[in-house]
C-alpha cells in the first residue's frame, strides 16, 4: 500500500502508481458524526485540486469534500451511496470516495505526511 | 409535604419519577397516537343520510375504493389536536432562545387587527375597487419597509426568507441579463458563516457558489472579497450582523469591492432585528435584502403561522421586481398583475413569485407591530434585543467559552464547546438537558465555522427576571457538567415524552409514507 498524504480539510490520498485513492480521514468522520448520505464523484470527471469532488452529509451537517489532487476520476466507490455508514466504520479503507489519475504529481508535495497531519490534529 | 389526609402534595414528596402508570400516560402528559391509528376508517363523526337516487356523472373518475380517512367524532378530534398542541413548545410557553430565528413575542394586538373582517374576509379574486383598504395597508407597509431599510422599492409577495432570497437573486440575474452579461457573471460569493439557504438559493438558479473564508475574528475581510470578486461575479450574499452574532464592521468596504467588480450585494435580512432604526442597509451599499416579517416584525412562525419575506431593492434592481406590485392612479390603488401592464409603466419584471399578492394576514400583523411601536419603539426593540444578548453573554462568559473572545455581540451570542472538552458531554447533550429544565434549546452546531456552536438569541421580549432565571439555569447546568454530573446530560432528556430519537436511522432509511396496518386496510375495503 502506498503512503498516505493529507490535506488541512481532512481528506487523505493514498498513491499507487499514478492513481490516488481519496476519502475523508478518521478524524473527519468523527467530527461529522453518523454519515447518512454520500455523493461520490462521477467517473470520467476531471477534478482540479481544491475543487468540490464529493458531498458528505451527516446528522449534523452537509459538507463538501475537496479534491486533494488534480486529475481524472477513474473509479468511484458507488457502494457508499447505499451504505454511507462505511465512511464511519472504515473511512481510510472501505470508505474511500474515488480514485483519481494524477495529472500533476508535484501537487503531492504540498500535502501533509501522516506525522505532519497528526501534529496538525493536535493543534485543533 | 403531606396534606391533612397524609397524601403527598408536591411531586417531590413521592417517588413520582419512577412511578409507572398502567396507560403509560403521566397525568396531563399523554401518549398520543397518529390520528389514523385512533380513527377507524369505517366510522364517521357525522351521520349523513344516504343520498337519494342520483345520476352518476363522474364516469370513469368515480372512486373505486374508500379513501381511508380516519373517522372521529368532534370531541375526539378536538382532544387529539389539543393533546398534540400540549406537546408543543412555543414562544407562548417560554423563552425560545433559537439563534438566528428571532423567536419574539407575537403581540395579541396583531391578532386582533388581522381578524378584522375587512382584512380577514377578503378574497384575492375580488375586484380591486372593493379591496382598496387592503391595498392601502400593503402600500403603507411597503412604505415603512423601504423607509426603514433606506432602499428604493420592495417586492412584497415572497412568502419566506429563502423565497425572498430567490426573489432577490432572480432580480440580480435579470439585471445581469439586461446588461448582456448572463453568460459571464455566474459566481455568487458566500461567506463560511452564511445561512445554509444562501448557497442553496444561489445553486438553485444555476449560479456557481464560491466560499469566502471568515477571518480569525469571525467577520469577513474586504480584501479577501476583493481578491475573489471579478468579472465573473454576480453577487455576494452576506448576513449582517452575521451568524456569529457579530456586526460586519467592514460591510461598506465589502459592498464597494463587489460593486467595483460589477456585482451586486444581497443581504440576508434574517438578523435585521439587531439594527432596525439604527442602521439602514441602503446606506451600507445593499442592493437587495429580504425582511423576515415573521422574525423582525413579530408575526408568528415555527409552526405558528406562514412566513413572509418581502424583498427591498436598490434603484439598480427595482425595475426588475416581480409582479404584482402596487401603483397609485387617479382612481385609487392598482395591483399591477401582468407583465404587459407592468411594461407600460416602465418596469421589467423578471416574472412572478406567487399566485397572488402574498401573505395578507402577515402584512396586517407586521404593520400593526410597526404602528403600535412607532419609530422610537422599533429602535428601542433593536437596542433591547442587543442588550439582552449581551446580558446573557456576560452572565455566562466565566463558565462557557466564546470563540471570538468576550467582546460585545449583537442580538445573539455565540458560544462554542471548548469549555466542555474533557467532560464527555457534547453540545447536543447540553441542549437535551435544557429540555429537562423546561427550555427550548438554543441553535446548535450552527454556524459551522465554530466547533460545537451554541447560538443564543433571547430577543427583546424577555424581561430581566426571565433572563436571570435562564442564566441561572444554564449556570447550574454548566457547573454540573464541569463537576462530572455526566449522566444528567448523556441521559437527557429524562422528562420528555420521548428520549433520544435515532436520527441516523431516520436519515439513512427514512419512512416517508404512512402505511396503514392490515386491519385498517381490510376495514376500508
Amino acid at each position: 500500500m502506498g503512503a498516505m498524504k493529507f490535506t488541512k480539510d481532512h481528506e487523505y490520498v493514498r498513491v499507487e502508481g499514478d492513481v490516488a485513492t481519496f476519502g475523508i480521514t478518521d478524524y473527519a468522520q468523527g467530527q461529522l458524526g453518523d454519515v447518512v448520505f454520500v455523493e461520490v464523484p462521477k467517473v470520467g470527471a476531471s477534478l482540479k485540486q481544491g475543487a468540490e469532488a464529493a458531498v458528505v452529509e451527516s446528522v449534523k451537517a452537509a459538507s463538501e469534500v475537496y479534491a486533494p489532487v488534480s486529475g481524472e476520476v477513474v473509479e468511484s466507490n458507488s457502494a457508499l451511496e447505499a451504505s454511507p455508514a462505511t465512511v464511519n466504520e472504515d473511512p481510510e479503507g472501505q470508505g474511500w470516495f474515488g480514485k483519481i489519475r494524477l495529472t500533476n504529481t508535484s501537487e503531492l508535495d504540498a500535502l501533509m505526511s501522516e506525522a505532519d497531519y497528526k501534529a496538525y490534529l493536535s493543534t485543533l | 409535604m403531606l396534606n391533612r389526609q397524609g397524601r403527598p402534595t408536591t411531586p417531590q414528596s413521592g417517588a413520582s419519577d419512577t412511578h409507572e402508570t398502567f396507560t403509560g400516560n403521566k397525568a396531563l402528559q399523554q401518549i398520543e397516537p397518529l390520528i389514523f391509528e385512533i380513527g377507524s376508517t369505517d366510522q364517521t363523526g357525522v351521520d349523513i343520510d344516504p343520498p337519494a337516487a342520483y345520476r352518476k356523472r363522474l364516469g370513469t373518475f368515480e372512486r373505486k375504493a374508500a379513501m381511508g380517512l380516519p373517522g372521529l367524532s368532534e370531541p375526539e378530534t378536538m382532544r387529539h389536536y389539543v393533546r398534540l398542541s400540549q406537546k408543543n413548545y412555543g414562544i407562548d410557553s417560554g423563552l425560545f432562545p433559537l439563534g438566528s430565528c428571532t423567536m419574539k413575542h407575537n403581540p395579541r394586538l396583531n391578532e386582533k387587527m388581522a381578524r378584522l373582517p375587512g382584512f380577514a374576509d377578503v378574497h384575492p379574486l375580488q375586484p380591486q375597487s372593493t379591496v382598496q383598504g387592503a391595498l392601502e395597508l400593503m402600500d403603507t407597509l411597503a412604505h415603512w419597509l423601504v423607509t426603514l431599510t433606506g432602499m428604493d422599492a420592495v417586492a412584497m409577495s415572497p412568502k419566506a426568507g429563502a423565497h425572498g432570497e430567490l426573489c432577490g437573486l432572480m432580480a440580480i440575474k435579470a439585471a445581469i441579463a439586461a446588461r448582456g452579461e448572463a453568460d459571464t457573471r455566474k459566481v455568487v460569493l458566500v461567506p463560511d458563516s452564511a445561512h445554509g439557504t444562501n448557497p442553496a438559493t444561489a445553486a438553485l438558479i444555476h449560479f456557481d457558489v464560491r466560499s469566502v473564508p471568515v477571518r480569525e475574528d469571525g467577520t469577513v475581510d474586504p480584501k479577501v472579497v476583493a481578491a475573489l470578486a471579478g468579472p465573473d461575479t454576480a453577487a455576494i450574499m452576506l448576513t449582517n450582523p452575521n451568524t456569529c452574532g457579530l456586526f460586519e464592521k467592514d460591510v461598506v468596504a465589502i459592498a464597494e469591492a463587489v460593486h467595483k467588480a460589477g456585482g451586486y450585494f444581497y443581504a440576508d435580512g434574517a438578523n435585521f432585528n439587531a439594527i432596525v432604526g439604527k442602521a439602514r442597509p441602503g446606506d451600507l451599499g445593499v442592493d437587495a435584502m429580504h425582511i423576515n416579517l415573521h422574525k423582525t416584525f413579530s408575526t408568528p412562525h415555527g409552526g405558528g403561522g406562514p412566513g413572509s419575506g418581502p424583498v427591498v431593492l436598490s434603484e439598480r434592481l427595482a425595475p426588475f421586481a416581480p409582479v404584482p406590485f402596487i401603483r397609485k392612479t387617479e382612481e385609487g390603488l392598482q395591483l399591477v398583475e401582468d407583465d404587459a401592464e407592468a411594461t407600460k409603466h416602465g418596469a421589467h419584471p423578471f416574472g412572478r413569485m406567487t399566485a397572488f399578492h402574498g401573505q395578507m394576514g402577515m402584512y396586517v400583523r407586521a404593520l400593526s407591530y410597526m404602528l403600535s411601536h412607532g419609530a422610537d419603539g422599533l429602535k428601542q426593540a433593536s437596542e433591547d434585543a442587543v442588550l439582552n444578548a449581551n446580558y446573557i453573554r456576560v452572565g455566562l462568559a466565566d463558565l462557557m467559552s466564546l470563540p471570538f473572545g468576550n467582546k460585545p455581540c449583537m442580538h445573539e451570542v455565540l458560544f462554542d464547546d471548548a469549555w466542555l472538552k474533557e467532560t464527555g458531554i457534547s453540545t447536543l447533550d447540553f441542549a437535551k438537558a435544557m429540555i429537562d429544565e423546561g427550555y427550548h434549546p438554543m441553535t446548535v452546531y450552527f454556524p459551522l465555522v465554530v466547533h460545537g456552536a451554541m447560538l443564543i438569541e433571547p430577543t427583546e421580549s424577555e424581561s430581566r427576571a426571565s433572563l436571570d432565571l435562564f442564566i441561572a439555569t444554564l449556570r447550574d447546568l454548566a457547573m454540573a457538567a464541569k463537576r462530572g454530573d455526566t449522566a444528567r446530560f448523556t441521559g437527557a432528556p429524562y422528562h420528555a415524552p420521548l428520549r433520544r430519537l435515532d436520527e441516523t436511522r431516520a436519515a439513512r432509511s427514512p419512512v416517508l409514507k404512512w402505511t396503514p396496518p392490515q386491519p385498517i386496510l381490510e376495514a376500508a375495503e
